[in-house]
């Protein structure tokens, strides 16, 4: 049988429509192209990819039973490592894990695991009417702190192993940067909203504008009877270059570009919650948090957006699919630029011109790679002379986050790191008894299945704490 | 959902509500803001916590109708609910080793004002209380005021009522005559605590401001409340949900924050007038 060289093309909307909408992007493979992409599959002996899956999804087997047609017992299989499969086939970067292993993809394109995960789950929550089982409590409480991707995954393996588990959320909706951060058009709400919907009915409790650090703390929770604690309060305050003219209006960091955009839906004409967005967008960084902001920007109407990355496209972090939608739909990247000052009108001769103080630009220079810098990314050097103005009147910082303080604050005997991440050991645990932790607020920014992956370890050490503590 | 659990109209654009929130109200200190969202379609907006009753787990918060989302929410009845109310955010208001402090609230700042001025007056620190008001129909917590505090001055723009002028006037002239302070902190329009900190600045003493920028979540994760302080010629950003909202007033750049509160003059003016044809009958 010849192997098929290429992954089966995954249909998207027309990149013209879509960059005027925010509906799906991608739209999902069909039953037939899901069977013959599986096809693909050489099921080989040694497994690469499992390994390259954070949380060991067993890739071939259920590959297998797509080949045969059994989607739901393909969606039992993935089920049984990991929680929100409908959300990983969107959003993991499996150019970098599962699919980089994958022993096809020495001589030919490795199979399309992420899309056949999508499908799979897709599939499952079109057709399944099956209830979840509900496990026997045990009446143990456990708190989650935070309902983004590593919290929902720690709550959902503790309720089946029966503990009462209530998720603290923040904000008035639960999700975390499954709702906040990442766009409708990359991972529809209605998905997310699902996986908590059934989460709540396993028994999952829980209680939004709660903000841990703020309304209780951590030592409040065990007072009340929780009996362990997951801090999975994601990443935090948001970075920006300490540049000359940040506060110019007009300058938003991602978080609350895409916050106002996502979570508050200022795109929709119902929503109260104003949004800017100019004709000339820049915006500056190069990950899935820039690729993000830039196309919600296309889609709120701007005319021309720019990503501002100081390196080249070798270099780029976001996944590859990201910026070949990006680039399909408009956005243009200038690479190996460096903003060096964000510039605002101001009318001198009246102090009162309503246009005073609104982004006229951005000021960037040319860079050049130099030598690899510790991560083994080659460094990016200015060249001399190379000013040059960038006309526009939004400017999105889309530069990384630095870790919140609120919980560090105000939970003594836990230790965090130089960078402010809370420290653990490798099941998760934090210097504190009983307090385990995980996803950004550890590592930093990271990715959604890194943070899911974490979730599920320390759901097992919590198990593994209480039933040791009876 | 959050309910109403009383209601008074203070003046005509300002109103006070006590919102059930236990939680809230167990751990809310003077100077702490809480975020509501009146239903799910609404803004998230900053309002700084007027008073608690712990027993009846009520959180008090006094507005000012300005926009679409004060409308919406002042248009709301006694047993009537919210969708969401979270808090309490930010820093409390300092009040360790301060024996006399002058209080200095401008407008629907006043009700920010008064449970820090209560809080002083409870901790036995002597209170000079100025509120100040543009004319004799916005005055509101006069006796609140007089309550909590040893001196009290009351002043509107337009000599409408007591005192003609704005708050500097009482300040200066105290100061000149070489009153002591060991605080002052002011609370109310940017303007009015940009003099206010001009004045005090002049005789050396320390101000306290508190800012309320535009913000969405509070918790420190959108960045929209940042603000620059000057420190030692020293360019810092802060954000004022998670550093503040009280500010060291000689720091504050209070030109660069009136700036950026006007970002979405335009929007808001439109909103208000569409939620007001709305809830108007489309007149």
């Amino acid at each position: 049988m010849t192997i098929e060289p290429k992954k089966h093309e995954m249909p998207t909307q027309d990149p013209l429509v879509r960059a005027k909408n925010f509906n799906e992007v991608a739209l999902g493979y069909s039953a037939e192209v899901a069977v013959e992409e599986a096809k693909r599959c050489l099921n080989c002996k040694n497994r690469p990819c499992v390994l390259g899956c954070p949380v060991n999804v067993n890739i071939p087997d259920f590959i297998s039973l797509v080949k045969n047609g059994d989607f739901e017992g393909a969606y039992k299989k993935i089920a049984e490592t990991s929680s929100l499969p409908a959300i990983c086939g969107r959003v993991c970067p499996q150019e970098t894990q599962c699919e980089s292993r994958c022993t096809l993809g020495i001589k030919f394109q490795p199979v399309g695991i992420g899309r056949l995960e999508r499908f799979v789950a897709d599939y499952h929550n079109e057709h399944s009417c099956e209830k979840p089982e509900i496990s026997q409590k045990n009446g143990i409480k456990v708190a989650v702190v935070g309902s983004g991707p590593s919290g929902l995954t720690c709550a959902g393996d503790l309720v089946r192993l029966g503990y009462s588990v209530t998720v603290f959320e923040a904000l008035h909706k639960e999700g975390g940067v499954l709702v906040y951060g990442i766009p409708e058009f990359r991972l529809p709400k209605s998905i997310v909203k699902k996986e908590v919907d059934s989460l709540k009915e396993l028994g999952v409790e829980f209680i939004n504008n709660v903000v841990i650090g703020k309304t209780l703390t951590v030592d409040e929770l065990f007072d009340m009877g929780y009996k362990a604690v997951f801090i999975g309060s994601g990443a935090g305050l948001p970075k920006f270059l300490n540049i000359k003219g940040e506060s110019l209006k007009g300058v938003y960091s991602a978080n609350e570009f895409l916050t106002r955009s996502n979570l508050m839906k200022a795109y929709l004409e119902t929503s109260q919650t104003p949004i800017m967005t100019g004709k000339s967008v820049a915006v500056v960084g190069g990950g899935n948090v820039a690729m993000d902001a830039a196309r919600t920007a296309l889609r709120l109407g701007a005319e021309n957006v720019y990503i501002v990355y100081r390196r080249s496209m070798t270099e780029i972090p976001a996944r590859r699919e990201e910026v070949e939608h990006a680039e399909e739909e408009g956005v243009v990247f200038k690479l190996l630029c460096n903003p060096l000052e964000i510039v605002g009108y101001l009318n001198e001769n009246d102090p009162r011109d309503p246009k005073n103080g609104f982004v006229t630009g951005i000021k960037c220079n040319k860079m050049e790679l130099g030598e690899p810098d510790e991560k083994g990314r080659r460094r990016p050097v200015p060249i001399e002379n190379s000013e040059f103005m960038v006309d526009v009147d939004s400017v999105i910082m889309a530069i990384g986050t630095s870790p919140n303080p609120l919980i560090k604050n105000t939970t003594e005997g836990l230790s965090v790191n130089d960078h402010g991440g809370i420290i653990v050991d490798e099941k998760g645990l934090t210097s504190k008894v009983g307090v385990y932790a995980g996803g950004d607020a550890v590592t930093g920014a990271a990715t959604v299945i890194s943070a899911m992956g974490a979730g599920k370890i320390a759901a097992k050490a919590i198990d593994e704490f209480l039933r040791d503590n009876k | 959902m959050y309910k109403i659990l009383t209601k008074k109209i203070l003046n005509p654009t300002v109103t006070q509500m006590e919102i059930e929130a236990p939680l809230v109200a167990n751990k809310a200190l003077p100077g702490q803001f809480i975020i509501l969202r009146v239903d799910e379609e609404g803004e998230r907006i900053p309002l700084t916590v007027a008073g608690v009753d712990k027993s009846r787990g009520a959180v008090k918060i006094i507005f000012q109708i300005v926009g679409a989302t004060t409308e919406l929410l002042g248009r709301k009845n006694q047993g009537e609910f919210i969708s969401d109310f979270v808090g309490p955010l930010g820093r409390p208001t300092e009040t360790a080793g301060v024996k006399k402090v002058c209080i200095i609230g401008g407008g629907v700042g006043c009700a920010i004002a008064m449970p820090v001025a209560q809080e002083f007056h409870r901790l036995g620190a002597e209170v000079v209380s100025i509120i100040g008001f543009r004319n004799k129909d916005l005055v509101i917590l006069e006796d609140e005021f007089a309550a909590c505090s040893d001196r009290l001055f009351v002043y509107t723009d337009d000599g409408s009522y007591k005192n003609a002028g704005n708050v500097t006037v009482p300040l200066k002239d105290m100061l000149e005559k070489g009153e002591k302070f060991d605080l002052i902190i002011t609370i109310g329009p940017l303007i009015m605590m940009k003099f206010v900190t001009l004045t005090a600045k002049e005789f050396g003493v320390p101000v306290t401001v508190s800012m309320n920028p535009i913000m969405i979540d509070g918790t420190g994760m959108c960045g929209g409340c940042r603000l620059t302080l000057n420190k030692d010629g020293k360019k810092e950003t802060k954000f004022a949900c998670v550093d503040g909202p009280d500010f060291n007033g000689y720091e504050v750049d209070f030109d660069e924050a009136m700036s950026r509160g006007r970002m979405y003059a335009e929007f808001e003016r439109k909103a208000h007038e569409k939620t007001c044809r709305l809830i108007n009958g489309g007149k």
